[in-house]
């Protein structure tokens, strides 16, 4: 099972890495969403998977799943739902003013600094 | 600190009380509270004559960082003292000098003399210091202050030129001096020249000698404008004249010189040394002389002057130094050589340092220093006159001036040259005299150009700027003691000069050469009777005289040198393709768009984590230790990779947002399916939030340009993409095959209940175990939340500006 996680981690990095080498901003950031998907589910396999019940002590089981990954999982989905927020906005507010959701033409040149 | 140490370090701490005198007392010229510290620095190292007279040797340590063995040890031996002398004495004339060459009105003075305060101090640190490091801070601080005082008037143009050109070559130098220092102290394990100096037959075997030797050579060859590094000191010229004279005449540039001197112990054991020093030493004087005569600037024939007069001194040293190699003899005949090397050293600083002055009065009294526009002064300044005959006479090695007697020991130690007999120094010895007797054809030309053009002639007033007239007194002081030092000498050399000065500074050069305390017999002879070097001087006056006449005739061959093929073109076309060429560099991979950064980024990652996995063979596949596959699992995937790669071909950003969604769901029904109902249930939440918030931001906005295009392939990010996917999935595979230890979780699920008194295990780590992760995370929060509030309500700046 962790060889397919492993290639299904692979996979979500290739495509996170495709959409973030594209010119929309729209893209980039979908390309982040998949990135960060990839890294969870990278912890969670990387922490082994379906070794025991849920890590909850009323199921009583003999072993239990390994709770640190899914706790360190966790924040991690908050923190990237914090940073996914603000990079959404700063995008908006970005197409906004510029008119563009091409990075190429918000590139800075020597002139304008 | 001893006194000693607070003589060095003087105008260091004077040059702080300048600017308070400049403000304080408008009315008195700043130069006046300034002359008397080298004065009394004068007579204060006059004292050591004595001392080092009878060959002993002052030191005095301060501690200044013993831990890496660099302290502030001052020496005070022959040749340190002989600089010191210099330094001090010429300083006292140059700030007499500058008072009635400086205008009080309308000059900044306090940062002239802040400026050469710091120069004077600086440079008695470099020739009192026995440690290196200590030697080598002081050493940059002459080229920092050579560069302010060359740039002193800013507002030029060619001042700022010159300041910088002079600055990166000497800084050049001086970071290489650094180097050789450092091999230094590899190869002996100590900086202080005393101590380096007993181990010099450790150092000359060491591999490392060879790169030492040449560090230091460059170190010194820069600093005193040697081939091809004199390109500096024509451009100097810019400064003001008694900076001229005093730095770039008869002290700083002679830190080359004295740093040749001072370690010629250390590294003339190798014949290497001598031929290099001696080799540039001559071409530098041929070529600087040849230089010369074609200037027309007053201060360019003195400035290739000087670099041709170093040029010679740098010859004799390296000439000299084979004394060293003929242990034993009981006539030695190099020792003369380094003899004529200090001689020479003391005179050219009498004769250099008057005619700078000189040529700075008649610059100040009528307003140029085009030798085309000068001529027939004779009539109006006849002191000044005198005084540039004196020097320039000297200068090209006429009786009865010092610098015959010094040009005389200088034939002699060429010609003795030809006795050489190592280092193939006997196929092209010949080279030596015949360059030597040239370049002093050349010297004699320009010196008379440097007096006849200027002095003699036809007068042109309507060239000049103003009225000539003679100099003040004030002004006339310094350049009359100078001179009459340059005839003085030539009367008395020995009782003033031989057995003060130069025979304790030979033995400070050519210590292991002295077997008990004898000191070296110094004796100059005003006549040698008739011999070879007799005949060559006659020979120098005769060609000399009969160039000088026939000077237009000859003169076009200077115009067979290129114009474009000079080191100064080489120099700036170097400068400018440095600049030019790095800003190039620099645009070529930094052009502002995000994705090439990306590129840089993902394809650093993939090689340099290929290179790790392929080299350590780091990547195995163990089947052992895995968990069973069921058909949701695959199912699960398989929508998971459709999803994702789908993305890839979606057109529209709807589209593509929900198949992000998509995505998010089946990864949240993945953590249903490996047992995690926490993050199954946030992710399901924060999926959906996050969706809505794509959907807020890019589908409601106003629809500027929506060209939907599908994502455009390109091979370089697929290819970049695919490495990245690979390499993620080559080492997931590998980090879970070698599994090291065992996780530390068992601990936790043994204690949630026991000791933290829950029974989801997640939640109990997430705010007890490990609470401070989410107090953190918590934060972040909160920060997203300000940041997307600040960034929606403030819009100040643009607001203001429409």
């Amino acid at each position: 099972m962790e060889i397919l996680m492993s290639i299904v981690v692979g996979v979500l990095f290739m495509t996170a890495t495709y959409l973030m080498l594209s010119k929309s901003l729209l893209r980039i950031i979908v390309g982040t969403g998949l990135l960060s998907h990839g890294a969870h589910l990278l912890i969670l396999t990387m922490g082994g998977l379906k070794r025991g019940a849920a890590p909850l002590l009323g199921e009583n089981a003999e072993s239990y799943t390994d709770p640190l990954p899914q706790a360190l999982i966790l924040t991690a989905i908050v923190i990237s739902f914090g940073v996914t927020a603000f990079f959404l906005v700063l995008a908006y507010r970005a197409y906004k003013e510029l008119g563009t959701d091409n990075i190429e033409q918000m590139r800075g040149t020597e002139s304008n600094e | 600190m001893s006194l000693l140490h607070l003589a060095i370090v003087a105008p260091l701490i004077f040059a702080i009380l300048v600017p308070f005198f400049y403000k304080s007392f408008r009315r008195i010229h700043t130069g006046w509270f300034v002359l008397p510290l080298p004065i009394l620095l004068f007579i204060y190292f006059f004292s050591f004559i004595s001392t080092t007279k009878s060959k002993e040797v002052v030191m005095k340590t301060l501690d200044w960082i013993p831990t890496l063995g660099i302290n502030f040890t001052a020496k005070v031996d022959g040749l340190g003292l002989l600089f010191a002398l210099l330094i001090t004495g010429i300083g006292a004339l140059v700030v007499l000098y500058s008072i009635y060459y400086l205008s009080k009105g309308k000059e900044k003075l306090h940062n002239f003399y802040v400026y050469l305060l710091l120069f004077m101090g600086a440079m008695l640190g470099v020739v009192l210091s026995d440690n290196l490091i200590v030697m080598y801070a002081f050493w940059e601080l002459t080229s920092f202050s050579s560069f302010l005082l060359i740039g002193y008037w800013y507002h030029r143009e060619k001042s700022r030129y010159g300041a910088q050109k002079s600055m990166l070559i000497t800084v050049f130098g001086g970071l290489s001096m650094l180097g050789g220092i450092i091999l230094l102290y590899l190869m002996t394990g100590s900086f202080s020249i005393s101590e380096i100096i007993t181990q010099a037959d450790v150092i000359v075997t060491s591999p490392l000698f060879i790169p030492a030797l040449i560090c230091i050579l460059l170190g010194a060859f820069t600093k005193s404008a040697q081939f091809p590094f004199h390109i500096w000191l024509p451009d100097a010229m810019e400064a003001p004249t008694p900076v001229s004279a005093y730095l770039h005449s008869a002290t700083m540039v002679k830190a080359g010189i004295y740093l040749v001197a001072r370690l010629t112990p250390v590294f003339a054991v190798d014949g290497l040394w001598l031929w290099l020093v001696a080799s540039f030493g001559i071409f530098t004087l041929f070529w600087g002389s040849f230089s010369a005569v074609k200037q027309t600037d007053l201060k360019s024939i003195l400035a290739f002057s000087t670099v041709s007069q170093l040029g010679l001194i740098m010859s004799l040293l390296g000439v000299g130094a084979a004394s060293l190699h003929y242990v034993g003899l009981d006539d030695n005949l190099y020792v003369v050589a380094t003899t004529a090397a200090i001689f020479h050293l003391i005179n050219h600083a009498t004769f250099k340092g008057s005619l700078f002055m000189v040529v700075g009065i008649v610059d100040h009294e009528t307003g140029t220093r085009d030798i085309r526009k000068l001529g027939g002064l004779l009539h109006f300044m006849p002191i000044t006159f005198t005084l540039a005959m004196i020097g320039a006479f000297s200068m090209a090695g006429l009786p009865p001036f010092n610098g015959f007697l010094s040009k005389e020991m200088f034939f002699t130690g060429m010609l003795r040259v030809l006795e050489m007999d190592f280092f193939s120094f006997d196929s092209f010895a010949i080279l030596f005299p015949i360059l030597a007797w040239v370049a002093s054809v050349f010297t004699f030309i320009y010196s008379m150009i440097l007096v006849f053009k200027t002095f003699t002639g036809k007068y042109q007033p309507e060239k000049l700027e103003k009225k000539p007239h003679e100099a003040p007194l004030g002004m006339l002081i310094s350049p009359i003691i100078l001179a009459s030092l340059v005839i003085i000498i030539f009367f008395f050399p020995n009782s003033l000069l031989s057995d003060n000065l130069i025979s304790p500074a030979l033995s400070s050069i050519l210590p292991s050469l002295l077997t008990d305390e004898e000191g070296f017999m110094v004796h100059i002879y005003q006549w040698h009777g008739f011999n070879p070097e007799l005949f060559m001087t006659l020979g120098v006056i005769a060609v000399g005289v009969l160039l000088y006449l026939t000077l237009p005739k000859w003169r076009r061959v200077y115009d067979l040198f290129p114009e474009n093929l000079t080191l100064n073109r080489f120099y700036d076309g170097a400068v400018n393709r440095a600049q030019t060429g790095s800003f190039k560099f620099t645009k070529s991979f930094m052009n502002g768009s995000i994705r090439s950064y990306l590129v840089y980024i993902f394809t650093f990652f993939i090689v340099i984590l290929a290179t790790a996995l392929f080299y350590k063979n780091a990547f195995k596949v163990d089947t052992t230790n895995l968990a069973s596959i069921g058909v949701y699992e695959v199912l699960l995937a398989l929508l998971i990779m459709i999803g994702a790669v789908s993305i890839l071909f979606a057109k529209t950003r709807l589209s593509q947002i929900i198949l992000l969604g998509s995505v998010g769901y089946t990864v949240s029904l993945f953590y249903v399916l490996f047992r995690a109902p926490d993050l199954a249930l946030t992710q399901l939440v924060i999926e959906s939030v996050s969706v809505a918030l794509f959907l807020v931001c890019f589908y409601h906005l106003p629809k500027l340009r929506r060209e939907e295009t599908r994502i455009r392939f390109k091979l370089t990010n697929a290819i970049i993409s695919v490495g990245v996917g690979a390499i993620v999935t080559l080492i997931a595979l590998s980090a879970h095959s070698n599994k090291f230890f065992s996780s530390i979780s068992q601990y936790y699920i043994e204690n949630t209940y026991e000791k933290a008194a829950g029974k989801n295990m997640v939640n109990v780590i997430l705010v007890d175990f490990r609470g401070f992760d989410t107090l953190f995370e918590i934060t972040v929060l909160a920060i997203a939340s300000l940041g997307i509030y600040g960034m929606i309500k403030l819009r100040l700046a643009r607001r203001e500006e429409d």
